[in-house]
């Protein structure tokens, strides 16, 4: 079903150094409309190095990005926003400090003219917040919130309502059920399951096969820095795709 | 009993915001009152109140843009020094007989300049903490101005020069006496929080600034550039600086070495009492106001008391640790809820 569907981003060669650690080599991986690519692999198999990568927070040493069949090269976080590439962290990179709807709209507020001047339009925010958070179900007492006054499963889903208040076409997410209670997880993969049927194209990074195994369509697994398996999720199974991690095919 | 106890409950929840806000002014309102019975005749005659805002202009400035650095988790520890060498440099430029617009202007561009290079030094030297930077230009912009000055005063300004510092606004016509006057200083520096006022909470670079504060890298991640932001705030610091050089011209009518010596310090102090946090990201424009109020109203009413200026450094160091303390009890009570 994916190989029909538009490919929406392509990496090509990415080989990423740290000094003269080599955190990344020679790393290939897909993503089609509508697709959800599960990224396996144990600490420090350069997961989350690929994802920076993606995302234009890290420049890779060599290798290239194409983006809907272009090539890309990314400067900053602000060139994959525009790309329509959203990640949302394992570290959720909210301000604790600002209220849920600011968050959301963080570096990308909307303004309106008085004369010259231009000025944050909080009523606009407002309304905008309610309804994306009304959208994807998600309950908080209100928009003015402060996230540090959220719970986690509650701070995630402002995550993910942040990465798609811009009609993202990828979304990463770097382990989003890590830090949830049980009865959030089942809401977050439902909202990956809906982000899905409206043609975004996720990549979850996890280390939970439940994960991997009720949201995804494929799967790739990363081995020190390298491509080491990759398979359709109906032709593998959880045992091999453990094995992966561990370096066994 | 029990419903009565939720509704008390609620409402003082629902109050902690405002306390949360307003606090501070509640705090000043009383040390006003405490003063004024203390010193019911000369405590709030137009005079001394007048007084008051003339020796905390120049000081409100530096608190300002001190105030926009704590915000962004850093600090500026130069600021006195950049009043100091923008006063000298306007002191020469006034000497050297350059006409009155000129030597105005001088001193704001001079700590914009200083400021700016603040900013260049902690962004593009990767300064591990803006303490090493500014602590750094403290003694070079300090040492500058008294290397261009020779090291002595440089007295004599013309009036429009010292306008802003020494000028008064004439009410005859409202009906009030000659002395009773409106300083200039204190026309500017409500039109300055103002326009800060605005900047911080009205516009992006402002909730930038406060995002920066509050999680650099949600900032960065956000396509934010941090960098170019940071040296805006230290750029705008000096800047303020520079304001705070030209208000003391008019005050003192002199450029001398020993201007805004330690004033960094007081600065700071005026900040962490209105309520701002060194952790970054909180604090408002009304609070570092109320903490310049605070300082003042104190200094001014200990002078009125004839308290002698140890008490007040002992009184103003107390406050400090009052005030944080207070700010940490009232963050407890907030998160148990």
């Amino acid at each position: 079903m994916t190989s029909t569907n538009k490919l929406l981003l392509e990496a090509k060669g990415i080989t990423k150094y740290f000094g003269t650690i080599t955190a990344l080599e020679n790393v290939n991986l897909k993503v089609h409309e509508g697709e959800c690519l599960g990224v396996v692999g144990d600490n420090g198999a350069g997961k989350s190095t690929l994802m920076k990568v993606l995302s234009g927070l890290y420049k890779p040493s060599s290798g290239a990005l194409f983006f809907e069949g272009k090539e890309r090269v990314l400067d900053s976080p602000k060139d994959s926003q525009n790309l329509g590439l959203e990640m949302v962290y394992q570290d959720l990179a909210l301000a604790g400090n600002l209220p849920i709807g600011e968050n959301i709209f963080l570096g990308r507020e909307p303004t309106k003219n008085i004369g010259f001047l231009k000025f944050l339009d909080f009523k606009k925010i407002q309304e905008m917040t309610s309804a994306h958070l009304e959208k994807l179900k998600i309950n908080v007492k209100s928009a003015d919130q402060k996230v540090e006054e959220l719970s986690g499963g509650q701070r995630q889903a402002v995550a993910i309502a942040r990465s798609t208040a811009f009609n993202a076409k990828v979304v990463i997410m770097d382990e989003p059920t890590a830090a949830l209670a049980i009865k959030e997880v089942g809401k977050v993969l439902d909202l990956i399951n809906k982000l899905k049927s409206t043609g975004v194209g996720v990549i979850v990074i996890s280390h939970r096969m439940d994960d991997i195994f009720t949201v995804c369509d494929r799967v790739m697994a990363l081995f020190q820095g390298t491509n080491f398996a990759e398979s359709q999720l109906d032709k593998t199974s959880r045992d091999e795709v453990i094995g992966w991690i561990m370096g066994k095919k | 009993m029990d419903d009565k106890e939720k509704k008390q409950d609620s409402l003082y929840v629902k109050l902690i915001p405002y306390f949360e806000k307003y606090g501070i002014l509640l705090l000043l309102v009383i040390m006003i009152l405490v003063m004024h019975i203390l010193q019911p005749d000369v405590f709030l005659s137009w005079r001394n109140v007048t007084n008051v805002f003339k020796q905390i202009s120049w000081q409100s400035m530096l608190a300002l843009g001190v105030f926009m650095v704590i915000v962004t988790a850093g600090i500026d520890l130069s600021v006195g020094s950049i009043m100091m060498l923008s006063l000298m440099i306007l002191a020469i430029v006034a000497k050297a007989g350059a006409p009155w617009f000129i030597v105005v202007l001088v001193p704001l561009f001079a700590g914009f300049l200083c400021g700016l290079i603040n900013g260049l030094g902690i962004t593009l030297l990767r300064m591990p903490h803006p303490f090493i930077m500014t602590l750094g230009t403290l003694y070079i912009f300090r040492g500058t101005g008294n290397l261009i000055s020779g090291g002595t005063p440089i007295s004599g300004f013309t009036d429009e020069v010292r306008y802003l510092g020494h000028g008064r606004i004439d009410l005859t016509w409202l009906g009030l006496e000659k002395s009773q006057y409106l300083p200039v200083s204190l026309v500017l520096i409500a039109v300055v929080y103002f326009v800060f006022w605005v900047f911080l909470n009205h516009s992006r670079t402002g909730k930038w600034i406060y995002a920066i504060g509050g999680n650099p890298s949600a900032a960065r991640a956000s396509g934010i550039n941090v960098n170019k932001i940071l040296i805006i705030v230290y750029s705008l610091c000096g800047f303020l600086s520079g304001i705070g050089a030209l208000i003391l011209a008019g005050r003192t009518d002199s450029g001398y070495p020993n201007a805004g010596l330690q004033s960094e310090l007081d600065a700071i102090a005026a900040c962490i009492i209105g309520g701002a946090s060194f952790f970054g990201g909180r604090g408002t424009v009304l609070g570092v106001f109320a903490g310049v109020m605070i300082m003042g109203i104190l200094r001014n009413g200990l002078n009125l008391m004839d308290v002698s200026s140890f008490w007040q450094q002992v009184l103003i160091g107390s406050i400090i640790v009052l005030a944080v303390y207070v700010d940490v009890l009232r963050r407890d009570f907030g998160t148990r809820k």
